[in-house]
């Protein structure tokens, strides 16, 4: 029993105990350099809390009550023991809790990044397959440049085009903002994530005003987003059809769309899988200017806010959370591989 | 395979850009601002100092008085019906009036007023010191404020300072009148309901907080206990839209009545725009240059005169600012008591050359300078540089984001600064203090006014800037602050260029909406739609 109990920790449990010490020391180490960047940064963080016209006793009242007194390494324990405990500190700005402002923020980023992503997926790995499998005809250029413009295309520009166009000019989609001004406050917040509130509250005119609202940064998100992976996936995909086994399969006689889209992509999606997770945490960390354009309440927005105000322990306290993000997606996309890669088990 | 694929993607583009948005029109009798609310951080009348939150509480508070643009010596009654003052000038009695009440219906007494002056004061806040200096201190708040009957109420002064001084700072945001009971009702461990108070309303104004969410927007519910509630806008919603060329848009598309951030070149084109009308008003904010003078060049009086003379004044506002800025060469803003319209600088080339030749500097002068990375100020920043460059001066641009310049500027490690300052209250001594004050020069200074900031030693001025205080004709007084500008504008580290505009574009049918000369003076309950 004993013997078993070794084998299975030292199949599973020591590469997992080894895992999350990684996972440990990525943080700890994040931690360090946030808090660092922070302080040598050359703004006084004091005056994001009083202004610049306080008089000298409120300044040095709001010094002591932020802990700036204190020696640097002090600083720097207290806000290791606060991390620990999962307090990231009241945000300056917002005089709330970096917790619950990430709480109010992150759904609003998480909708649109996820529906973009979903977009990118759906359209970016068929695109970049068929560039693929077309490769140097007609329809590869295309693709490419598409996809290249989606890449090189500022994400500000287009995001006002397709306002004008489609907002102002034709009135097809709602404007900036989560849902139409009538819905504002009307639907109680259960998740924070405006398509699935409006579906609970059972609202379905709220919900298509949202659902008239994200379609266009997602969709500009998405095309973002699809512009990484065309490209990730064709040049995978290249690499695989170049494979022997790809040749094998065409002398044995598969059929052509069977070799490209059963056997060559089911091995591109391997190394595809974290392409993928690194695309949709980056638009996790939050499109700052697709959130300043359509006046989308999310993440980038809060820490870019939270950055011109030096509003530190919202820094820090976002920062930390997206690397979280990070590590977790790293470790989904692990295990996602390990299902299409067996000796990734 | 793939005609599947894509029978998913048509699909999907069919569902997102379908029509779904509906009608655009805003609903009648509520009102939709599109505003920047980037600077908003609180709502409690004891705290708020920026332009956001200052515009938004005077509409859900009422004050003591109310600034009057006409005559800025006299303030109007707002909450007080009459008052009277001591022969020595030293004690104020203010009788309050009947009508006003509190959101919950119940009546505004002096208790509510003596109770939000002494809370100011103990909370401490950024906006606590123009209560301060009334001479008022958490020591002495409870002799010197004192509740006579529910209807009056007496402030003793620790000087006797001019009358127009007393009721201009009694007519400040921070003096706002607060619900004592609703107040104390939140208050959490002695906080005086300072938590609570950040993002809800307990007072008397025209409109309540319904609900702001951050980054969102702010709704402002008609409060049905207000005298004038049956003329006013049943709901204002001030959407947090940071981006002009959003707002822009969504003014064209009537999601929004009244867009508060736009650009100039939008302005000028929507002025042609059926429907829309546009506006601008002067607003309390000088944009001028503040020269170091630690730097031995900067210190010599010839190369400032040389600088302004090295200005295109009228150029930079018409083709930069067209709108936005107007010519202003003082440190009191139009509108204030005692401000000055003269300009006496031109833009003169040869005379700034020649200013700046007999002031030992013809090889030319090299000057780093500390400029905000905002449109306004970079583009001010960028035509001084190429005129100057005319007359042999070298700017090197620095521009930062606002707080990193302001931290380097309050350290004294600028060279030359550009920027605005916005007046604290619609008297002259708030910015005749941030100008002219400097009691000591040293970098252990507690003091950070801007003399100090510039290393300006104001002996004799300073002694000015307080008997300027203590002037109870408001003639005599202006006339004083009147000599003071003279002095400052020729022969100080600073350079007062314009003074700001505030630009704004509305619909049509939108009626009555003004901006003040403050952001505190923005009525919303004017409004007509």
């Amino acid at each position: 029993m004993t013997g078993m109990v070794v084998r299975l920790f030292l199949s599973y449990g020591r590469p997992f105990v080894r895992y999350l010490l990684s996972i440990g020391v990525t943080i700890a180490g994040l931690l360090l350099i946030t808090f660092v960047i922070g302080r040598l940064v050359p703004v006084d963080p004091v005056l994001a809390v009083v202004g610049d016209q306080a008089s000298p006793e409120t300044y040095a009242a709001a010094h002591q009550e932020m802990g700036l007194d204190r020696p640097m390494a002090v600083q720097l324990m207290l806000y290791f023991k606060r991390i620990c405990r999962g307090d990231l500190g009241v945000s300056t700005l917002t005089q709330r809790p970096v917790t619950e402002d990430i709480a109010v923020f992150f759904p609003a980023t998480l909708e649109l990044a996820t529906l973009a992503t979903i977009l990118g997926v759906i359209l970016g790995i068929p695109a970049g397959v068929i560039a693929a499998a077309r490769r140097g005809r007609f329809l590869d250029h295309a693709i490419r440049v598409f996809s290249l413009l989606g890449y090189s295309v500022p994400t500000f520009w287009l995001g006002m085009i397709g306002l004008l166009v489609l907002y102002a000019k034709l009135g097809w989609i709602g404007g900036p903002g989560r849902i139409d001004i009538i819905y504002e406050g009307v639907i109680p917040s259960v998740t924070n994530l405006l398509l699935i509130d409006t579906l609970i509250a059972k609202d379905i005119p709220a919900f298509l005003s949202a659902c008239s609202h994200i379609a266009l940064p997602s969709i500009i998100l998405g095309y973002f987003s699809m512009a990484y992976i065309t490209r990730m996936t064709r040049s995978l995909m290249i690499e695989q059809l170049n494979q022997d086994y790809v040749i094998t399969a065409r002398a044995k006689g598969v059929g052509e769309s069977s070799v490209v889209w059963r056997h060559a992509l089911r091995n591109a999606m391997v190394p595809l899988v974290t392409v993928i997770a690194l695309s949709y945490g980056s638009l996790l960390e939050g499109s700052v200017l697709t959130e300043t354009v359509f006046a989308w309440p999310g993440l980038g927005l809060y820490l870019t806010n939270a950055l011109l105000s030096a509003d530190m322990n919202a820094v820090l306290g976002t920062t930390i959370v997206i690397g979280c993000i990070f590590v977790g997606l790293n470790l989904l996309s692990d295990i996602i591989y390990s299902r299409f890669d067996p000796r990734t088990k | 395979m793939i005609p599947r694929v894509w029978f998913v993607i048509i699909t999907i583009l069919i569902i997102f850009s379908s029509p779904l948005a509906g009608g655009a029109a805003t609903p009648s009798n509520v009102v939709v601002m599109g505003k920047s609310l980037d600077d908003l951080i609180t709502l409690d009348p004891a705290e708020a100092f920026e332009f956001s939150g200052t515009e938004i509480i005077g509409n859900l508070y009422d004050r003591l008085f109310l600034a009057n643009p006409k005559n800025p010596a006299q303030p109007i009654g707002g909450l007080v019906e009459s008052w009277s003052i001591s022969k020595d000038g030293l004690q104020y009695e203010f009788l309050l009036k009947t009508g006003p009440k509190f959101h919950d219906g119940s009546r505004v007494l002096s208790d509510d007023v003596v109770f939000s002056l002494k809370r100011a004061i103990v909370l401490n806040k950024t906006p606590s010191f123009i209560v301060s200096q009334l001479g008022l201190s958490i020591e002495n708040m409870d002799v010197r404020l004192q509740t006579l009957d529910p209807r009056k109420f007496v402030l003793i002064l620790g000087k006797a300072y001019s009358p127009s001084l007393v009721l201009n700072i009694l007519s400040s945001t921070v003096t706002s009148v607060v619900n004592r009971e609703a107040v104390l009702e939140k208050a959490t461990q002695g906080d005086w309901g300072y938590k609570w108070l950040r993002s809800h309303s307990a007072g008397s104004g025209p409109f309540r907080v319904n609900r702001w969410n951050v980054g969102e927007y702010v709704i402002l519910d008609k409060n049905d206990q207000h005298p004038k509630a049956t003329g006013i806008p049943n709901r204002i919603i001030i959407r947090d839209i940071r981006e002009p060329a959003t707002q822009r848009l969504m003014l064209s598309r009537k999601d929004i009545d009244i867009a508060r951030n736009l650009l100039p070149d939008q302005i000028e084109a929507l002025s042609n725009e059926p429907g829309i009308v546009t506006r601008s008003a002067p607003q309390a904010r000088i944009f001028y240059i503040g020269l170091n003078q630690a730097i031995p060049a900067l210190a010599v009086p010839g190369v400032q005169q040389a600088i302004r003379y090295g200005i295109d004044y009228t150029g930079i506002v018409e083709n930069l600012l067209p709108g936005q800025a107007e010519v202003h060469q003082n440190f009191l803003p139009s509108g204030f008591l005692g401000s000055l319209t003269e300009s006496p600088f031109a833009f003169d080339l040869p005379r700034a050359r020649n200013l700046l030749v007999e002031a030992g500097y013809g090889d030319g002068l090299s000057i780093s300078v500390d400029v905000r990375s905002d449109p306004l100020a970079l583009q001010i920043a960028q035509a001084l540089q190429t005129s100057f460059s005319k007359i042999g001066i070298t700017m090197e641009l620095r521009p930062g984001d606002g707080k990193q310049i302001l931290t380097r500027y309050r350290a004294r490690r600028h060279e030359m600064y550009i920027g605005y300052w916005g007046a604290d209250y619609l008297d002259p001594h708030s910015n005749a203090a941030a100008f002219v004050y400097n009691w000591d020069n040293s970098n252990k200074s507690a003091n950070k006014t801007l003399a100090w900031r510039n290393g300006w030693e104001t002996r004799g001025l300073n002694e000015r800037v307080d008997s300027a205080l203590l002037i109870g004709d408001p003639f005599v007084r202006a006339e004083a602050y009147g000599k003071l500008q003279r002095i400052v504008r020729s022969d100080s580290p600073f350079i007062f260029i314009f003074q700001e505009k505030a630009l704004v574009a509305m619909q049509d049918y939108i009626e009555n909406f003004k901006l003040g000369l403050t952001s505190d003076q923005v009525r919303y309950e004017n409004i007509k739609k």
